[in-house]
């Protein structure tokens, strides 16, 4: 986008139908008692993290950014992984 | 204004390769992250140690109608982006049209946040609340007594500063409408949709993750 490339016109209305029926499916799945919660935590973090990633992607436009911004932008990842695993690992 | 003025501040920069208007969105969206990073690793940590204040998902909270909001939410992110994608092409009056929907939409999502408050306030969830009952749509009123403080005050912190980044953002939008309306936007000069397309779409994505954490697991 920054740097002028063309590209095709992204799909925000398949993205669009794509975050809808995951939410339906999260809301659903998030109802299943036969599933143990880790496995329901498991399925539904994964869920969310797809669509977070497609707004991401193709809202976002990061899909078209130069590497150097994917970097700037993958900078917070290790010290999120760093605040949740570490300290949860105090509890247990 | 001269083309190249317009632009001026747009055109691409040496090193991260993107304006400095973007750049500047960017770094302040990643501080954004681990602030509402550090808000969730919080609500996950106290729930792990203390489960007993917590309630399953739906016996406190209203799923289907926080449902609904993530659908307006994810409504608005493609009423934005579809602004952007008009200015891209010139179309003047499709960014004022798109642009009016998502200001018309977000301020929707606010307006249910607090229809959902105000339903959980009337049911005694309130984040000073040192036990509540399960309530409303599942248990009767003297139901067995459940969840602590910890669940409300974790729950509104992070819920609020949500809807208190949608308001600023709905504001935000209302200030882009006003100079979409003024024709401060062109097709070479669309920076101002572009930064406020990043921070609501960032909005979006935060919510997707908090519906999931708070609301579901």
């Amino acid at each position: 986008m920054s740097t002028g490339e063309t590209h095709k016109p992204p799909p925000y209305m398949l993205v669009w139908v794509g975050l809808f029926v995951l939410t339906i499916m999260e809301v659903f799945y998030a109802t299943l008692t036969s599933i143990p919660k880790i496995w329901l935590a498991i399925g539904l973090m994964a869920m969310a993290f797809l669509k977070a990633y497609w707004v991401a992607i193709y809202y976002m436009h990061l899909k078209w950014e130069p590497k150097r911004l994917w970097l700037l932008v993958s900078v917070p990842i290790p010290l999120i992984m760093i605040l949740i695993f570490v300290v949860l690992n105090e509890i247990f | 204004m001269t083309t190249q003025a317009m632009t001026a501040g747009r055109a691409p920069m040496p090193g991260m390769k993107v304006y400095n208007l973007k750049l500047g969105m960017w770094i302040f969206l990643l501080s954004e992250v681990m602030f509402f990073t550090g808000l969730i690793g919080s609500y996950v940590i106290l729930r792990f140690a203390h489960p007993e204040q917590f309630a399953e998902p739906g016996q406190v909270l209203n799923i289907n109608l926080t449902a609904f909001n993530t659908f307006l939410l994810i409504c608005s992110s493609v009423t934005m982006v579809k602004a952007y994608a008009a200015i891209q092409q010139g179309d003047q009056q499709g960014l004022k049209n798109w642009l009016l929907a998502t200001i018309v939409i977000g301020a929707s999502f606010v307006g249910v946040q607090v229809y959902e408050y105000i339903a959980l306030a009337a049911e005694g969830f309130v984040p000073i609340a040192e036990a509540y009952h399960a309530v409303g749509r599942h248990m009767p009123h003297d139901g067995p007594v459940i969840g602590g403080q910890l669940y409300g005050s974790t729950f509104y912190t992070m819920t609020g500063f949500h809807g208190t980044h949608v308001s600023i953002g709905v504001l935000c939008l209302c200030f882009t409408y006003w100079r979409a309306a003024k024709g401060a936007y062109t097709a070479d000069s669309l920076g101002g949709v572009e930064i406020m397309g990043l921070y609501w779409h960032f909005v979006d994505l935060v919510w997707i993750i908090l519906f999931t954490i708070v609301y579901l697991i």
